[in-house]
């Protein structure tokens, strides 16, 4: 019934999935972010009748359409991949996942899908203001795809709305308003696509730096520089504000992910919001694990427990405190998780066995606990640690959870700087005389995308071992084949993925070189 | 009120907008019927071109109806999405493969420093133009066929085969239906050239073109029908839960549900007017009657599959691991809200028209392919 799984069938149906989520976000955020700019420039455009805003949409919806192909290619793996390599996940969580998929697909891949076709082949053949309108819409469509995706993410992060039904052996939705505003999916919606915002304002920047240091198409990267650099910098605030409140609703939430990104072993008031530092084995050991300190960091003191709490004396949970609980902070610890999980699990067992002897009498009693609110919250919640084999397993990755934090908080930080930097300079007509500062902004292009990468890894890495938080484990998750198609069908998209983002750079950076034709 | 939206009239609901979808993406696949006719159907140059820039304003459509196919299988049939996709691995696989490699063959073709060249990516046109529908055709064969599957206690699926879905290749009549699919997906693509493509060179060559396409689509659909007409079904009894093996079952169904046959018949005769008036008549709207009609057929073979007590993806080796629509379908909530998002649909349909429209209202010329604007 609850079979043990081979750990290079988890491991590599992990692999997959990340490979995919990886190529994936290396063409959606530039989607999300460019989209909207070239709806603002061709706005412009039809209020001005400027002829040279209608070029500069042009050309950057033409680099838009090279990005967007690939986006969509890598996206329908991805809601392929649930069911084929997360089989018993796609059954456990269907009711509830599926929704947010379906609705997705309903409500914004047509908008976008239809509009984008009017977008590129419309320009001679609808009035301006309906082009103008498709082009709006192809943007709304782009990130209302990234709203119900990201519902269905959060609810992974954070199980809410739902109640298990023994009978089906799944989860099921009871209240689509609580999946839909989930405090998860709200912040990682904002997160994501201001995210998204920031890579594309950082793309228009950096290639309109180039073309300035190679003294061509002024007025193209001028104009384009203003449009990108104030959506840009907006979008870095938005970034920065929304990466606090998704932190805040971590450490509620997720709160070991929220301890592994700080590197917060033991927990404490006033406790410090690491700025920089660099981490090193301490040669101790939690289980198997190993226990990792400070080798330096600077620290604001208190910080983090302002973050989490609101003031100075709320008391952070560390790892320790977390896995072996803390009985004055309240902090149960995993060991009690496990026999809790275990305890309802067996009454899901026993509840089977029941409906297989014909004891409806049994039956009826176990499905009516399962109803129970107090079942519900006391034991049921820690169905997924019944899987565990160990307390430690709930501890992802510190190191990588520590270093993916604090490289992309860092580089938010420069994001501001150097949109902010970028209109400062336009402003003051002082661009040109900036070299240095165009070449920045160039090698920029490139961070965004990192950080957002590392976002990812982070949200992913970070939640390990759940698929979803406190109910599912990975291991229990995965579809029942053999490890050998998983590392075969790896191969196979690791090879085309890599051709495809090759010849993706390749026509890009030549159209750039062209530049716009029309 | 309360008895319109009981779990099982929203079971039944849900199976139909799946069928529908089903059927729109079949319709919508005269995109990758044209992909599979790049390198035989042009006399030249240009007519290649033009047959890809048809297809490839309407690729999206085809591309987004599979997704949401998919999506709304997952909502509201989540044991059929875990059955199948995470046991018939491989052919899923297969199917997605052919899929990735058709939005990047539009867009990076004919762009210069692509890396692969211009004829690789005509060749990932068509190979996602022929496999892609061959391969949904077999998998949707096995709707009728059964797969090799069981399921435990939990619901989880257990492939009961190492091939785990390649062996539905091997079944003679899952070929046919994949077959079938093809060549429908070729016939409604000549179709659709000679509806929309300027150029008389072309469009005669297209004429030429759909007789034997249409014929092979024929003989292998007339094999499947008549096969599964004849043919043992899977049967579910409602009161006792139990599937079992019934002869006739899938020509009970159409006789026992008289609206669908008609349906069923009226998406036959419309497809074969659709062909007739095109061939005989030099007539160039074939498109949209053999299209309704490949959406009304399809359509009925797929409420064949789940209504009136039948399991519609069965399993051969444990037939009472069968999935029926009430046993695979998701909760009385989740299907009622989502049916209140599917009443968005008939604007969704609007817009489309409109947009569609807008975009046709030109017939593809030379001239537009010699034109500085986005063509592939």
């Amino acid at each position: 019934m609850f079979e043990n799984v081979d750990l290079a069938l988890v491991n590599w149906s992990r692999a997959q999935f990340a490979l995919t989520a990886i190529y994936h976000w290396l063409f959606v955020p530039l989607t999300l972010g460019l989209s909207f700019i070239i709806a603002m420039m061709e706005t412009i455009y039809v209020r001005t009748g400027n002829e040279g805003w209608k070029r500069i949409t042009r050309f950057w919806m033409t680099l838009f359409g090279i990005n967007f192909a690939i986006g969509v290619a890598t996206g329908i793996i991805l809601e392929f991949e649930f069911g084929t390599n997360w089989s018993n996940y796609s059954w456990f969580v269907g009711d509830i996942f599926g929704a947010p998929l379906a609705i997705e697909g309903i409500l914004a891949f047509f908008l976008e899908s239809t509009f984008v076709a009017v977008m590129f082949f419309g320009w001679n053949k609808v009035s301006k203001r309906f082009h103008l309108a498709s082009t709006w819409l192809v943007a709304v469509g782009a990130n209302l795809s990234a709203l119900w995706i990201l519902v269905a993410n959060g609810w992974m992060q954070n199980p809410t709305g739902m109640v298990f039904n023994p009978d089906t052996a799944r989860n099921e939705m009871v209240s689509f308003w609580e999946v839909l505003f989930n405090e998860v999916a709200v912040s990682k919606f904002l997160h994501t696509i201001s995210s998204g915002f920031l890579v594309g304002s950082m793309f228009v920047v950096g290639i309109s730096a180039w073309y300035l240091l190679q003294k061509r198409e002024y007025f193209l990267a001028k104009r384009s520089i203003l449009v990108a650099g104030i959506f840009g910098l907006l979008a870095s605030f938005l970034v920065a504000y929304t990466g606090d409140s998704s932190a805040r609703t971590l450490a509620k939430v997720q709160p070991v992910k929220f301890a592994a990104f700080e590197a917060l072993y033991q927990g404490k008031q006033q406790a410090g919001l690491v700025a920089v530092g660099i981490l090193r084995d301490s040669g101790k050991k939690i289980g198997d694990k190993e226990v990792n300190d400070f080798a330096f960091r600077i620290e604001i003191p208190g910080f983090l427990s302002v973050m989490t709490g609101g003031d100075r004396d709320t008391f952070v949970p560390g790892i320790y405190d977390l896995v072996n609980g803390n009985s004055t902070q309240g902090l149960m610890p995993v060991s009690e998780k496990m026999e809790r999980g275990k305890k309802a699990r067996d009454l899901l067992i026993e509840f089977k066995e029941s409906k297989k002897n014909n004891d409806t009498q049994r039956a009826e009693s176990i499905a009516a606990t399962f109803r129970d609110k107090t079942f519900n919250e006391e034991y049921f919640r820690y169905f997924g640690y019944a899987s565990l084999e160990k307390p430690e397993d709930v501890i992802p990755g510190v190191k990588v959870s520590f270093y993916t934090f604090h490289i992309m908080v860092t580089l938010g930080f420069y994001f501001i700087l150097v949109f902010a930097l970028a209109l400062y300079f336009l402003y003051k007509g002082t661009l040109l005389n900036n070299k240095w500062f165009l070449w920045i902004a160039l090698c920029s292009i490139l961070l965004p995308y990192v950080a957002g990468e590392l976002g990812w890894v982070l949200a992913e890495m970070g939640r390990q071992p759940w698929i979803i938080q406190d109910l599912m484990p990975v291991n229990t998750a995965v579809s029942q084949i053999s490890s050998g198609s998983v590392i075969t069908t790896f191969v196979l998209f690791a090879v085309l993925f890599t051709v495809l983002l090759i010849a993706e750079v390749s026509i890009m950076i030549r159209q750039i070189k062209m530049g716009p034709k029309h | 009120m309360t008895i319109m939206i009981s779990h099982i009239f929203l079971q039944h609901y849900w199976w139909i907008i799946i069928s529908l979808l089903a059927s729109l993406l079949v319709f919508l696949m005269f995109v990758q019927g044209g992909q599979s006719l790049i390198f035989s159907l042009p006399g030249n140059n240009l007519h290649k071109t033009m047959i890809i820039n048809a297809m490839g304003r309407k690729w999206e459509f085809t591309f987004t109806t599979l997704v949401t196919f998919g999506g709304a299988f997952f909502a509201s049939f989540p044991l059929f999405y875990s059955a199948s996709f995470g046991g018939a691995y491989w052919v899923w696989i297969a199917i997605l493969f052919s899929f990735i490699i058709q939005a990047i063959g539009y867009e990076y073709r004919s762009k210069p420093a692509n890396v692969l060249g211009q004829t690789t990516f005509d060749v990932f046109l068509f190979l996602n133009g022929s496999l892609g529908p061959f391969l949904i055709g077999v998998a949707v064969a096995t709707f009728f066929t059964g797969s090799q599957f069981s399921l435990n206690e939990m619901n989880q699926v257990k492939w009961e085969t190492p091939w785990h879905g390649l062996e539905a290749l091997l079944n003679g009549r899952n070929l046919a239906l994949g077959l079938a699919v093809l060549f429908l997906a070729r016939t409604n693509g000549l179709l659709y050239l000679i509806n929309t493509i300027d150029d008389p060179a072309l469009v005669s060559r297209s004429v030429n073109k759909l007789i034997i396409n249409a014929i092979a689509f024929l003989v292998f659909f007339l094999f499947f029908v008549i096969t599964l007409l004849v043919s043992a079904g899977f049967a579910y009894d409602q009161v006792s839960g139990r599937v079992t093996m019934e002869e006739f079952k899938y020509l009970h169904n159409l006789i026992q549900m008289p609206p669908v046959l008609i349906i069923f018949l009226a998406g036959v005769v419309a497809v074969l007017y659709g062909i007739g008036i095109t061939l005989f008549r030099a007539n160039r709207s074939g498109i949209w009657y053999s299209g309704s009609g490949s959406v009304l057929a399809v359509f009925a073979l797929m409420i064949v599959a789940g209504f009136n007590g039948t399991a519609f993806y069965p399993s051969s080796f444990d037939l009472d691991s069968s999935l029926t629509i009430y046993k695979a379908s998701s909760s009385l909530f989740t299907l009622r809200t989502m049916m209140f998002v599917s009443f968005i649909v008939p604007f969704v349909f609007a817009y489309i028209w409109y947009a569609w429209k807008a975009i046709n209202n030109k017939k593809i010329t030379e001239e537009e392919m010699n034109e500085d604007g986005h063509v592939y």
